[in-house]
């Protein structure tokens, strides 16, 4: 097989370029090379083509930039081209020669502005979500025949139930971790068992509901985000719509009223299994008999902390499930934003609930609950 | 015969896109009405402000003599009964097998009898030419073709007046795309049915459609029959009509 060349000669202040065999696709990165390293002193270039065989697009384009780039620097470039059919092609690059409108690049400031434009007009949708939501529940609690129980049920299943495992594992870990590092240190002043103390306390107030929380964020947020973006994608939610149903009666109020009825019995189970790792670690590690520890929990631990646990539940499930559900009504028409907008959705569910943990926080210790 | 829409001055824009100004248009009891154009014209865009999916920025559009300027939510939740869209996906629930897509609707609007909706459900299948059996696929497990007959089953269900059409023949296959056309027609004299559709298909805007409104350049380009069209200068109605209608 003939080999493809270029072959630079330079006669008589006139460089002749010679191409051989292909100019394609293939061909022109080695002739790039191969003239990026050749400097043409010459002020006439010839482009000839008489013994290639073959030349496609990209090569018809290639040896019209050539002229061009030569063109600028006063070079003077010319074609021999016999055959009818090349000359045909570079005629037709050169006449689809489109120069794309360079779009400028936007200043820094304009490029922050945008940004917390987009912020604001995020912030901004999102409060008219609330606004709506809140309108629909009133119209929609105005008997309570309108109450959607078959889908508050499923719900509850899928996000309650289905959850239990993972919360309960999750919530006993975290008990045994804490017992066993705060064991350490108690030991060291021989005052076991505080541990009792500790451990319910923090439990209760804090570490339960958060945990859980953030459980639940990642498992219902998420898959409340994609399964209304994937049923906005499918024009469900506008079939939904133009038969009379609102989404926000059948879609939106079932997950919000279900994820706030079962995140407070999560928790409770989440105290329940903390307190049990506690009772593991301080048994096998603090030799504190079980009945020692419920007797000290009982003594020391009031039924508040326990309740104000107990408390942020709703709020915190009222947050994931408004933003998951928020962030699916968001998705575009193209499965990226399903992706993005779930990420954003778990994101935004914690940021938010740990946002609203310590306001709560505050407010609680101002008020020596 | 009675109008059944009417749109008047409609203005839509999309940010600061124009896609309609000043697009005017009638349509009649009981003719199949189909708006066709170039893509990117705003034929769904219309369609899917008719069915109150999208706003416009001004001008009237009035669907079985309610206009849609600030409609109460009772008025619209009302004309939503009165008519079926099918989606050019079908769009049907995909929690729900085809029966339950079906008996959806007349479950939540009506208080009929279990007994009476298997009835009318099953009906409705039969009428779109699904067997008995399919009724309870779901929408994964069928394919394009038995999507778009359920999605018409689940228009009918509640006995609509006016039915609306988002590209009915489009990702068919020939035959069945024949097929649907031949049951769209048998529909309209079955059931009186008001039919607005939006299709690229010529065979199937020949066969079917009584009256057609071509949207180019943000405007009716032209509307009425289809006989006379390919006297219309439009250049699109040109190249779509010119050399197919001889």
């Amino acid at each position: 097989m003939k080999k493809s060349s270029l072959n630079i000669i330079t006669k008589d202040g006139v460089t002749f370029l010679e191409f051989s065999n292909k100019v394609t696709l293939y061909e022109i990165a080695n002739y790039e090379k191969r003239l990026e390293t050749t400097s043409i002193t010459s002020k006439k270039v010839q482009i000839s083509l008489d013994n290639v065989i073959y030349l496609d697009t990209a090569g018809a384009l290639f040896l019209q930039t050539i002229k061009r780039e030569l063109s600028l620097k006063d070079i003077e470039v010319s074609f021999e081209v016999q055959k009818e059919e090349f000359q045909k092609m570079l005629q037709l690059v050169k006449q689809e020669e489109v120069l794309f409108s360079q779009t400028k690049k936007d200043s820094f400031l304009v490029q922050t502005g945008e940004l917390f434009y987009n912020y604001y007009i995020g912030f901004i949708s999102f409060l008219s979500f609330i606004g709506k939501l809140f309108a629909t529940k009133l119209h929609y609690l105005k008997s309570w025949k309108n109450v959607r129980y078959k889908e508050i049920a499923f719900e509850i299943n899928e996000n309650g139930v289905k959850a239990f495992y993972i919360v309960a594992l999750t919530s006993f870990l975290i008990g045994l971790v804490v017992a066993y590092q705060s064991a350490y240190q108690l030991k060291m002043y021989g005052a076991n068992i505080f541990v009792v103390d500790m451990l319910s306390i923090s439990m209760f107030r804090e570490l339960a509901p958060l945990m859980t929380a953030i459980v639940i964020a990642g498992r219902s947020g998420s898959a409340f985000t994609a399964q209304i973006g994937a049923m906005k994608i499918t024009e469900e939610l506008d079939a939904m719509k133009t038969m009379g149903f609102d989404p926000y009666v059948f879609l939106v109020m079932p997950r919000i009223i279900a994820l706030m009825i079962v995140l407070p019995i999560l928790i409770f189970f989440a105290d329940m299994m903390g307190i049990l790792g506690g009772i593991f670690v301080a048994n096998l590690d603090l030799k504190i008999t079980p009945q020692l520890f419920i007797e000290r929990l009982n003594e020391v631990v009031a039924a508040k902390h326990f309740l104000v646990g107990l408390l942020k539940g709703p709020f915190f499930a009222f947050l994931i499930a408004s933003i998951g559900i928020y962030r699916g009504l968001m998705v575009k028409d193209d499965t990226q934003s399903i992706g993005l907008n779930t990420t954003k959705s778990v994101v935004e569910a914690i940021f938010a609930v740990i946002i609203c943990d310590a306001i709560f926080s505050i407010m609680f210790t101002n008020l020596g609950i | 015969m009675k109008n059944i829409i009417e749109v008047r001055e409609l203005r839509t824009l999309f940010d600061n896109r124009v896609i309609h100004d000043g697009l005017n248009l009638t349509i009649k009891e009981g003719e199949i009405y189909g708006l066709l154009g170039p893509s990117g014209c705003g034929k769904t865009t219309l369609l899917r402000e008719m069915v109150m999916l999208e706003h416009y920025a001004s001008g009237e559009i009035k669907v079985l003599g309610k206009s849609l300027n600030n409609i109460s939510t009772d008025n619209a939740q009302e004309l939503r009964k009165a008519w079926g869209v099918l989606f050019q996906a079908g769009a049907l629930f995909s929690s729900l097998n085809l029966y339950e897509n079906v008996a959806l609707p007349l479950e939540e609007y009506t208080t009929l009898s279990k007994k009476m909706i298997d009835e009318i459900v099953r009906f409705k299948i039969h009428l779109v030419g699904l067997k008995p059996n399919d009724a309870f696929l779901y929408p994964s497990q069928i394919s394009g073709g038995m999507k778009k007959k359920a999605a018409l089953a689940r228009a009918l269900a509640m006995d609509p007046k006016l039915l609306f059409l988002d590209e009915p023949t489009s990702g068919l296959d020939p035959v069945s795309a024949r097929e649907f056309d031949k049951l769209i027609l048998n529909l309209r004299s079955f059931l009186d049915l008001t039919i607005v559709m939006v299709s690229h298909d010529l065979r199937s805007i020949y066969d079917t459609l009584d009256r057609v409104a071509i949207i180019d350049n943000k405007k009716i380009a032209y509307e009425g029959s289809l006989e006379n069209i390919h006297l219309q200068k439009s250049e699109f109605i040109q190249t779509f009509f010119g050399q197919s209608y001889e």
